[in-house]
């Protein structure tokens, strides 16, 4: 039954830019980015609880791979190279950080973005010569709608697929008890270095993909840290540790912050700040656990 | 499976919930006898300090004087009331896309203002040209200025490129170096970032050509707080002239190190921030002789009205550079509906080949840009006024050596 629903489903979406105004596709890009954005987090962060404040390192620097290649050659080939970029920086990142546990991992990974950042900024000023660069590829609104929509589907269905496979069940066990699955034979780091790579290649991806819109580039621009907070909470409300967790508090986030922009321009730091405490608070693991543990409860009264 | 249709039920749910709160949320689309203006410029974020200073407050100020008239008056000579449509961008390029692609097909307002920053103002011209709106780019300092204009044919460039800014300055200090009051060394400092790059990029072969030695030249990075170390080689220089292409944090920084340590330099040049109202306030009121990017007409009547107004409207004056450009634009924008009413393609063609008067002067582009541009002022008497180009209607002569602290 589901190898038909997913398929009609996302067809469906494809077709939506076809009847949605301008306005509409915006929307639309901006939530089918953070739907990736917030899986493909939740994709290493979920199983493991490594919260991971890094992916605007991924996002920026894959954004900015196509500021440095989009004149000189096709825009395919750009994407290709992006996805290496990204998978070999989290080899390196990986390799040298996984050791870390908890909050030393959540430190270091904010580091990264702004790690990143400075070595592009010197690189830029001191051999490139000039900061800021622009990108002119032409790729309309809807190009940009229908690659982020495929990431996205790609995103999701590797994180089901992984969730059966041994990777996923050796990543639950790492993240519920790591000398347990160290004695239980399971190759921490192999496992845990699969899935952060995996899951920064995405990350990567999703910032050459969404580049385009912005025309020029400038690391303060890219390497914006708000885009690492909003990737988190937007997760963790929905829930990190399911399949469509991140989706699902992807879309009415975005919808809420959008909202507020237009409507209540000054409150919407305040917002995301009290957002923050009360996901901690009333959803530790999530929207979707919540209602789930709320019906349970009830269910346990009437019976 | 039963489980997947919840979650799917759940999700579509919460998405009509969602997309069904913001239906109800577009804009009134605006009755005849108005004119809707839509703007998204950073409310919040780190952008907010530019855009509160030069962008937001002549936006609002401008909308409550043409309102105060009774509208904008349109070529049949009736007049239209201006509504606004203001949104965040909080800092992001993708917001601001986001934004704009908002007004122009949800809100279809009648005209789109420009947001503030050069990224900011890039990063929506290929909108803008597209949904086919004029954009009056003020607050975009660059180079490529004329490449955009070219690409772009409904944009418009009025702040001019980092090349103009540094040349201006070259030309102010070659006439006092020839005057003999100036040795021909100078200290250069610039600010690791886009701006203080260009600058530094222009500066140093126009300071060659002009015969000045560079003896200092040092770049520090977004952030720096403590110049003391820079400031004090630049000191032991022997430069006369200490030239800093810097953003306010560091022109503010520089200007309290310079005091505290007593570094008295016959020309003291900073950039971004020297001509905002605060900085006599920073230079704990001393500020006069110091030299900054931009400047204004300081004996013209128009400048001061228009100071006076802010003043009053804001609380505050503007600051010296971008805001009475940003306050002309607008003007420019208002002759211009006067003339040939709402047709983007006819107000662009007229913002183009027209001639306005406006607080900075009659204003004509040349191939969409405004390059009759202050390079140079200078705090003179308590008044941020135009130095250069001297030859400018209005400029005033330079005080150098400037007074020691």
């Amino acid at each position: 039954m589901k190898y038909v629903i997913y398929p009609v489903a996302l067809a469906l979406l494809a077709a939506v830019p076809f009847v949605a105004s301008d306005y509409a596709l915006g929307l639309l890009i901006g939530m089918v980015t953070y739907v990736t954005l917030a899986s493909a987090w939740a994709m290493f962060s979920g199983p493991t609880h490594y919260v991971s404040l890094a992916t605007v390192a991924f996002y920026g620097a894959g954004a900015y791979v196509v500021a440095m290649l989009n004149e000189v050659m096709a825009y395919p080939m750009i994407l290709l190279i992006t996805a290496g970029v990204g998978a070999a920086m989290a080899l390196v990142v990986g390799l040298s950080t996984l050791r870390l546990a908890g909050v030393y991992f959540v430190i270091f990974s904010f580091g990264l973005a702004e790690l990143i950042r400075q070595l592009i900024t010197w690189y830029e000023i001191n051999i490139y010569g000039t900061l800021g660069r622009y990108i002119f590829v032409d790729i309309t609104a809807r190009g940009i709608y229908w690659q982020m929509l495929a990431l996205a589907a790609i995103t999701i269905g590797l994180t089901a697929y992984i969730n059966r496979s041994r990777l996923g069940l050796a990543l639950r066990v790492i993240g519920d008890d790591e000398v347990v699955a160290a004695h239980s034979g399971i190759p921490l780091a192999r496992m845990k270095l699969m899935a952060f790579v995996l899951s920064a290649t995405i990350l990567t991806l999703a910032g050459a993909i969404a580049s385009p819109r912005w025309v020029y580039v400038e690391p303060a621009i890219v390497f914006n840290p708000t885009v690492s907070f909003l990737t988190v909470i937007m997760a963790l409300f929905g829930g990190a540790n399911r399949l469509w967790g991140p989706a699902l508090g992807a879309i009415p986030l975005f919808l809420a912050f959008e909202y507020l922009s237009a409507h209540f321009p000054d409150v919407y730091p305040i917002f995301l700040g009290a957002l923050f405490i009360g996901v901690v608070f009333l959803f530790p693991n999530g929207v979707l656990a919540g209602i789930e543990g709320l019906r349970r409860g009830k269910k346990e009264e009437t019976a | 499976m039963v489980n997947l249709f919840k979650h799917a039920k759940a999700c579509t749910t919460a998405f009509a919930v969602a997309a069904a709160s913001f239906m109800t949320a577009g804009h009134a689309t605006a009755a005849d006898d108005t004119i809707t203006i839509g703007y998204a410029v950073a409310l919040t974020g780190p952008n907010a300090t530019g855009a509160g200073i030069s962008t937001v407050p002549n936006y609002r100020l401008w909308v409550d004087q043409v309102n105060g008239e009774g509208g904008i008056e349109m070529p049949d000579g009736s007049r239209k009331m201006i509504e606004v449509v203001e949104y965040d961008d909080r800092s992001s390029n993708e917001d601001l896309v986001r934004a704009i692609e908002r007004l122009a097909s949800q809100d279809k307002v009648d005209l789109i203002l420009p947001p503030w920053g050069t990224g900011a103002n890039l990063a929506i011209a290929p909108l803008m040209a597209r949904f086919g709106y004029p954009q009056l780019a003020v607050t975009a300092v660059t180079d490529k200025a004329p490449e955009f204009a070219a690409r772009w044919d409904r944009s418009f460039w009025m702040l001019g490129g980092g090349h103009d800014y540094a040349t201006g300055l070259v030309d102010v200090l070659a006439q006092a170096r020839d005057a003999g009051t100036i040795n021909n060394k100078i200290a250069a400092v610039s600010v690791a970032d886009g701006f203080g790059i260009d600058l530094i990029k222009g500066a140093r072969p126009a300071f060659e050509e002009a015969g000045f030695e560079l003896v200092y030249d040092e770049s520090y990075p977004l952030g720096t707080s403590d110049f003391a170390a820079i400031m004090s080689e630049a000191q032991a220089s022997g430069a006369d002239s200490f030239v800093a292409f810097s953003y306010p944090p560091g022109s503010f920084g520089m200007t309290k190190t310079a005091q505290a340590m007593g570094f008295n330099p016959k020309v003291f040049y900073i950039s971004v921030g020297g001509a905002f109202p605060i900085y006599p306030g920073i230079a704990d009121g001393k500020a006069d002789g110091v030299m900054a990017i931009g400047g204004v007409d300081g004996t013209s009547d128009s400048v001061k009205a228009y100071f006076d107004a802010h003043t009053a409207f804001v609380g505050n004056p503007p600051d010296s550079w971008a805001s009475a450009v940003t306050f002309a634009s607008l003007e420019m924008l208002e002759q211009a509906i006067g003339r040939v009413g709402l047709d983007h393609g006819d107000l662009a063609a007229e913002l183009s080949n027209g001639t306005f008067d406006t607080v900075i002067g009659q204003v004509k582009l040349e191939d969409n840009q405004l390059r009759d541009l202050w390079t140079v002022g200078q705090w003179q008497n308590g008044a941020f006024v135009g130095v250069g180009p001297a030859d400018k209607t209005g400029a005033a002569a330079p005080v150098i050596p400037k007074p020691e602290w």
